[in-house]
Formats: C-alpha cells, sequence, structure tokens
C-alpha cells in the first residue's frame, strides 16, 4: 500500500520562493543553535547541498538542501537559536509547476513497500531525466525507498556513455568549504576553479606588506656590488670524506655550514661587514655576534632565519643548527627568535639555479653574499694542465656608505682562501 | 557505493549475509563489530567518516572499537586556543583533532576507549547505547554502580564520570562516540588542558569539567579485553546480532579507499584551526620600565581578522605600533610561521632602540 500524503501545490511564476523549514532532528528536541553557513543569500544550491551545520545537546547536525535553487534568504544568524519546524531558508526553485512542500515527506516514508509502478523522484530529478530521455523505471533508486536520486542518473548516463565522472559517495562528503577550491591538503575531485580570463585584485596584506616596507627601505641604500669565482674541489673532496661520520650524529652536512664559518673567521678581521648604521648614518655599531643569516626558500616565501653566534660554534654545531631551522622551515614554523636579530647574510640562490647575481642588503645590515650553483669547469692546475675544478660564483653587494671597494674585496679573497684551502681554516679555527 | 560495501563486506568472513528484515531491528548477523588497529587519532576519525560514507547503515548497524596514542580532541564547533595549550601539547608530541561531532574536549590516550555507534537516522538512539554499555559492565562486574545521566554521560558511584557522548548527524546516517575510561593516564592531561593565552572572548561551545575516574580504580582486575568481549556480547544481545569482533587497519587504502583523503582533511591547518568559530582576543601587555600596552585582536577561520595595539605616546609613535598591526592582518593567529616573518620583516626598520621589538615579542606571545 503506498501511503502517502503529500500536499502538491501550483505555484506562480510570480513567487517561486519556498521556505525549508527545519525539520526533525529526533529525541524530541525543539531548538537548535546554527554554528556555521556554509551558504549566503545569492548561492546557488543543488538537492542534497550542505546549507548548515547546527548544534544540539552535544550533536552536531549537516543541514541539507531539499531543492536546487538559489538561496533567497537566511532566516538566522551563527549562534541564534532556530526552531525546528519553522522556516529556516527561502530558496527559490527553477521549477515552477509541482513543488513537494517538505513538511510531511520524512514520516511518511516509514512503513512503505513500494509496489507497483511508482517511483519515487523529486520534479529536479524527473526533469533530469527527461531532458537525457531516461526513463525512471529503468534506473534503479540508491535513496531511502528505491527513491531515485540525482546520482542514480549521472550514474545511469555514465554508464550509457562511458563518460568518467566522480565516484558517488564522496559527492557530499566534503564540507562545502573544501568543496569551494581553497588552497589545501584535502582538494579532490570537485567543481575546479573556472578560468574567466579576468584580473584579480586584492590587498597586500600580512607578510607581504611587510617585505614592501622592507625592500623599499632596503633599496635606498647605496649598494655596489663584487663578484668572483671560488675553486671549491678541495672542499667538495672534504665534505665528502666528513659526511658519513655527520649522518652518524644524526645531521646532514651541505656546504653551507663551511661557508658561513668561513664568512665569520673573515668577519673577525673586517668587522665593518657586520655592523649597522642608525637611521641618518650618524652612528656605526659595530655588533659582537656573528648571526648570520640563512636564505630559505619556504612555503611562506624567502624567509631568513640566522644562526646566532657562529663565532662560537663549529662547523658541526653549525650544521645541525641548520638542520633545526630547515625543519621548522619546511613546516612553517619558524618563530620570531630565529628571524630577527640576524648580523650578515648568505643567501644560496644556487640551490635553485644561477651563476651570479645582484642580491639586495637586508637591513639593519650592510653586506649580503649571494652563492651561485656549484659547476664542474675545466681549468689549469699550476703545472698548466687542464683539469676538472668546482667552481662557484659569489656576488657579493655591500652599503658603500660605510664600506669601500677595497674592505669588500679582501675580505672576499680571506673567505675564498679558507674555502680553497680548508686546512687553513684549521689553523685559524677558535 | 554498492562495491565499496560488497569489498568491506568480504573483509568480515563469518558476519551472516543480510536479510530483509523491518527497519526497525536487525536480524541476527545485520550487526558488524569493528576494532581498529591503528592507535593515531587522525586516522581513526577518517575512518569514522570513512564508514558513514560507504557503508549502508539502513539495513545494518556498525559498532566501531578504537584508541589513540595521547590527543587532545575537541568538538567540532570548539576553539583549540582555549581548549588547550597548544605550545604544551607540540612539545609533548600531543596531537590536536577537531571531531566532526560536537560536545566538549576530551584527552585521549591508550587507557581510553572510544565507541562509536553508527546507525541510520530512524535507529539513532544514544540512551539505547549507553544502556547496552552499562549492562555490558554490570555483566563482567556486578558490583560496580554504573549510571548513564541525563547529560549522557556515564558515572560511577553517582559522580564520577567515566564516559563522555558526542554524535553526529546527516542526511541519512547518524554516528553516537563516547569515550570509556579505562586506565587513562589522567596526569599527562593537567598540563595540556589549559588555554594556551589569556584575553580570548568567544560563543564556541564551552567544555564542562567534571570529575573523572578510571574503570579499574574501582574494579582492579577488569582487563581491557575482558571489557571489549563483554562490550562485543552484550551489543550483538542487544541489537540482535551474531558477529565477532573483526580488527580492520585503516592504514590500508586499498580496503578503504578514499580514506587518505579524510585523513588529509581532518589533519589539515585549514580544518584544525580554520573552522574555530571567530573570536576575540582582549588582553594587556607587560611592558619593561612598568609600561603596558592594550591588544585587541579579531580572528575569524583562524586568521587575523583585524588587530589594534594602543601604546602609550612617550613610548613609542602610535603609527609605529599601527604597523605591526597591519602586518598581521591577514596571516594565521600563531606565534610562528607567517605573523613571525612578517612581524621580524618590519623589525628590520626599527629605531626605537628595541621598544618595537619587545612590544612585537609580546604581541606575538599573546597569539596562540
Amino acid at each position: 500500500v503506498f501511503k502517502l500524503t503529500h500536499q502538491y501545490h501550483h505555484r506562480s511564476t510570480m513567487d517561486p520562493s519556498s521556505s525549508s523549514k527545519l525539520s526533525d532532528i529526533g529525541e524530541g528536541i525543539m531548538e537548535v543553535t546554527v554554528k556555521e553557513w556554509y551558504v549566503k543569500e545569492g548561492d546557488k544550491v543543488s538537492q542534497f547541498d550542505s546549507i548548515c551545520e547546527v548544534q544540539s545537546d552535544k550533536a552536531s547536525v549537516t543541514i541539507t538542501s531539499r531543492y536546487d535553487g538559489v538561496i533567497r534568504k537566511l532566516y538566522y544568524d551563527v549562534d541564534a537559536t532556530a526552531l525546528v519546524g519553522k522556516p529556516l531558508v527561502d530558496i527559490e526553485t527553477e521549477a515552477s509547476d509541482v513543488v513537494e512542500t517538505p513538511a510531511m515527506a520524512r514520516e511518511e516514508h516509514t512503513h512503505q513497500e513500494i509496489k507497483g509502478h511508482k517511483t519515487q523522484a523529486t520534479p529536479a530529478v524527473r526533469r533530469l531525466a527527461m531532458e537525457n530521455n531516461i526513463k525512471l523505471s529503468e534506473v534503479v533508486g540508491s535513496g531511502k525507498d528505491g527513491r531515485i536520486l540525482k546520482e542514480d542518473i549521472l550514474n545511469f548516463l555514465s554508464k550509457q556513455t562511458g563518460a568518467i565522472l566522480p565516484p558517488a559517495p564522496f559527492q557530499d562528503i566534503r564540507t562545502p568549504a573544501a568543496m569551494v577550491s581553497r588552497p589545501g591538503p584535502a582538494g579532490p575531485t570537485g567543481p575546479r576553479p573556472v578560468f574567466t580570463g579576468k584580473d584579480r585584485m586584492e590587498p597586500l596584506k600580512g607578510f607581504h606588506r611587510a617585505m614592501v616596507k622592507t625592500m623599499t627601505a632596503a633599496l635606498q641604500i647605496p649598494h655596489f656590488g663584487y663578484c668572483d669565482e671560488v675553486d671549491l674541489s678541495q672542499l667538495v673532496q672534504l665534505r665528502s670524506d666528513l659526511k658519513s661520520t655527520s649522518e652518524g650524529r644524526g645531521v646532514k652536512l651541505s656546504y653551507m655550514p663551511f661557508f658561513i664559518k668561513a664568512a665569520s673567521l673573515g668577519l673577525l678581521h673586517f668587522p665593518i661587514l657586520n655592523a649597522s648604521v642608525d637611521e641618518g648614518c650618524q652612528n656605526i655599531t659595530y655588533k659582537a655576534s656573528h648571526n648570520v643569516g640563512v636564505a630559505m626558500d619556504t612555503s611562506q616565501g624567502l624567509l631568513v632565519p640566522n644562526v646566532k653566534n657562529v663565532q662560537l660554534l663549529s662547523v658541526f654545531d653549525i650544521a645541525q643548527e641548520l638542520n633545526r631551522l630547515q625543519t621548522l622551515g619546511a613546516a612553517g614554523q619558524l618563530g620570531a627568535a630565529d628571524l630577527s636579530g640576524g648580523t650578515f647574510t648568505l643567501s644560496n640562490i644556487g640551490s635553485i639555479g644561477g651563476t651570479y647575481a645582484k642580491p639586495v642588503i637586508l637591513p639593519p645590515e650592510v653586506a649580503i653574499g649571494a652563492l651561485g650553483k656549484i659547476q664542474v669547469l675545466p681549468r689549469f692546475d699550476p703545472s698548466g694542465q687542464v683539469v676538472r675544478a668546482h667552481i662557484m660564483a659569489v656576488s657579493w653587494s655591500a652599503d658603500h656608505r660605510i664600506i669601500d671597494g677595497a674592505t669588500m674585496c679582501r675580505f672576499s679573497n680571506l673567505w675564498k682562501d679558507y674555502l680553497e684551502n680548508p686546512a687553513r681554516m684549521v689553523l685559524d679555527l677558535k | 557505493m554498492m562495491s565499496n560495501v560488497r569489498r568491506m563486506v568480504s573483509l568480515f568472513k563469518g558476519v551472516c549475509r543480510t536479510r530483509t528484515c523491518p527497519v526497525h531491528t536487525w536480524t541476527s548477523g545485520a550487526g558488524l563489530v569493528l576494532q581498529s588497529r591503528s592507535t593515531d587519532v587522525f586516522q581513526n576519525l577518517a575512518l569514522e567518516d570513512w564508514i558513514e560514507a560507504n557503508v549502508d547503515l539502513r539495513q545494518r548497524g556498525v559498532l566501531l572499537l578504537w584508541r589513540n596514542r595521547p590527543a587532545v580532541v575537541i568538538g567540532r564547533h570548539q576553539n583549540p586556543w582555549t581548549e588547550c595549550d597548544l605550545q604544551a601539547a607540540t612539545k609533548a608530541g600531543i596531537h590536536v583533532a577537531r571531531r566532526r561531532s560536537g560536545g566538549g574536549t576530551v584527552f585521549h590516550d591508550l587507557g581510553n576507549l572510544n565507541l562509536t555507534f553508527f546507525t541510520s537516522k530512524k535507529n539513532y538512539d544514544r540512551r539505547r547505547n549507553l544502556k547496552m554499555i552499562t549492562d555490558a559492565l554490570r555483566r563482567v562486574r556486578p558490583e560496580l554502580d554504573v549510571q548513564a545521566t541525563d547529560r549522557l554521560d556515564i558515572v560511577l558511584n553517582g559522580h564520577l564520570k567515566i564516559s563522555g557522548t558526542a554524535s553526529r548527524l546527516r542526511r541519512d546516517s547518524s554516528y553516537h562516540h563516547c569515550t570509556l575510561l579505562h586506565s587513562a593516564d589522567r596526569s599527562a592531561l593537567s598540563a595540556v588542558l589549559r588555554p594556551s593565552t589569556s584575553g580570548i572572548h568567544s560563543n564556541a561551545t564551552p567544555s564542562v569539567p567534571s570529575p573523572v575516574a578510571n574503570l579499574v580504580d574501582h574494579a582492579p582486575t577488569l582487563q581491557w579485553e575482558e571489557l571489549l568481549e563483554a562490550l562485543v556480547d552484550q551489543y550483538n544481545e542487544e541489537f540482535g546480532c551474531t558477529s565477532a569482533l573483526t580488527s580492520i587497519d585503516p592504514s590500508d587504502e586499498a580496503s578503504f579507499p578514499g580514506i587518505g583523503l579524510f585523513v588529509s582533511e581532518l589533519s589539515s591547518w585549514e580544518w584544525t584551526f580554520g573552522k574555530t568559530p571567530k573570536f576575540s582576543v582582549r588582553t594587556v601587555l607587560d611592558l619593561s620600565e612598568h609600561r603596558s600596552a592594550q591588544l585587541h585582536l579579531e580572528v575569524k577561520n583562524g586568521l587575523v581578522a583585524s588587530c589594534q595595539v594602543l601604546v602609550p605616546p612617550d613610548w613609542i609613535p602610535q603609527s609605529l605600533a599601527d604597523q605591526l598591526s597591519q602586518v598581521l592582518v591577514g596571516e594565521r593567529f600563531c606565534r610562528h610561521g607567517a605573523a613571525a616573518a612578517a612581524v621580524s620583516t618590519l623589525l628590520r626598520l626599527d629605531g626605537t632602540g628595541g621598544r618595537l621589538e619587545e612590544l612585537s615579542k609580546a604581541v606575538l606571545r599573546a597569539m596562540g
């Protein structure tokens, strides 16, 4: 026996919206708190899309749309109390002749068996079937009591045409926030962002705003550049010898710890490169600590954490610190302490690519070095033979108000000497 | 959808085939009792999502038993910054997760058993589920005075809470899950279940603290396996099934296709922190020389929506404090990461002899 007491209304095109009432949650609950809206007025929704999240008595309930249509009115704000059985949203439906009113629909499905050929489907589903020349009687309904749902029509179609459609179970699993294309790890099948070919403008906020300010100030500094190439053949050998020892202690050893330590040894002889001038260039402060900044490419952009007090650290200590900073950087978890207080910076842009560069000094520092990639190139040895050499380019920039070319050149030569002859570093290690 | 159910059913040999039955009871074999082998909170929460999405609950119910390594699990609409000290949790290696169901914050560890009752919306009956648990407990230890309360807790001796409940309802499925304290380590809790920062004003669901107890404190001989067995037996009796306890591995993508996506979503920042209802932070920042500044932040979707720092006019110019506020807007409410990067970049231009730096660090400390 087919017991159904729907009320069918004929709606005129003058009044296409229908109020969707908050349906029964169960357990005799009469009111709930609206916690989050997934739609706003003007949004298009499909039947079974999530509309909002309500909470009652430790139960979190997702309310879904009964119709396809456009949201015309939300009856409650977030944190307001919504009443069961009273209007929740107004949805303007596309179909204008026959509309089911929702109130009685659920209860009537409890004690039924469907016999005969009357198939359950909403007007939207019927229309979809009609548009695609599908007989409802040929479709297997997966909804309650064999009701035919939109997914069933789509599945039927895909079998016919061989089209690949997103798997049905996932269609309303993800919360709508994930379905609107937010950049994030949980973005599987779902509406792709449509390329509209329009320009997009957004205000510069947060970190980018800070960068604009700082870089504008940085380029007020008169920069001069000085470049050279360094033969790292002996360092390559040394690092290869030490790699396994370091890894045995749980630390990855790259070339950077050597570059950083050599820079610190150089700064001991040329402390003006580790200084700072005040605004207006009235006073110069020679910084005691060598806090060497290392430019890092992270998900947030280019960040420059620094290794504190390099003058007190061994190459291994530096390697360990670098590992820690790299791990934090990769996780987007670098703190203010690690990111501030730098006195001198090295940028290993060569790890991404490039040879020579024109680095920009990061205030309040007065010098910066950019390291190109290490290339194996032919060079002449002392006896005139052509040998394979590991060559790296370095590009220095310095604040020309207080640093002259000769100082930069001598510092660079000393740094280069340590790296080309690592044994000399051992003599001068503090 | 149907092929996933068939695959899952084929995993569980020994479960009787379902027969059609009146909707309000299930005949024998029409229930499944599963035990998760994972102790990872994100995998287990993802498993709940997967079961809800892929198993047809109209003909059968499912009981899932699971437990996690130490984790703080907040309710769907709660604020992780008020519920938990995030820095302390990270230090201790304790995960913080937001579940899909409502209710308050709980602390999971290996001594806490979680039970999830999956049913169709029609068969959603939390009191019946709790009765099943109290009946099971009384069966194995008749001396235990256990009772379900109006608030859907289970209490021992009238006042000691041993179980809390939460649930989730969707279009045509539901689940009710609850904790059961067998032998949880309560000392690890206290260091972590306190706010990350002071001055938060929010309308998020608060947690209601209650005195708790472990079952082993009152029934010292009750073993974990004995408890599980009693619960399975009682479930079968209450719901008319003959299901054996079946062990499953939620990290097996082949058996649970698509579960990896649920794990990604549940462990993402956007879900755990971005879903926090909007809140504000109002606090006084102590500075050196007995000075202080006022901080007012609004946080929406876990991001700083607006920020105002009021400083004494003779300490540093208000315009500098405003610059600091501006570089925080749009970044995550977190003292590390983008906010720290923004602040450090701005501090490169600090000509205040360290005062802006002091202020900046105080503001960052007030963030989660």
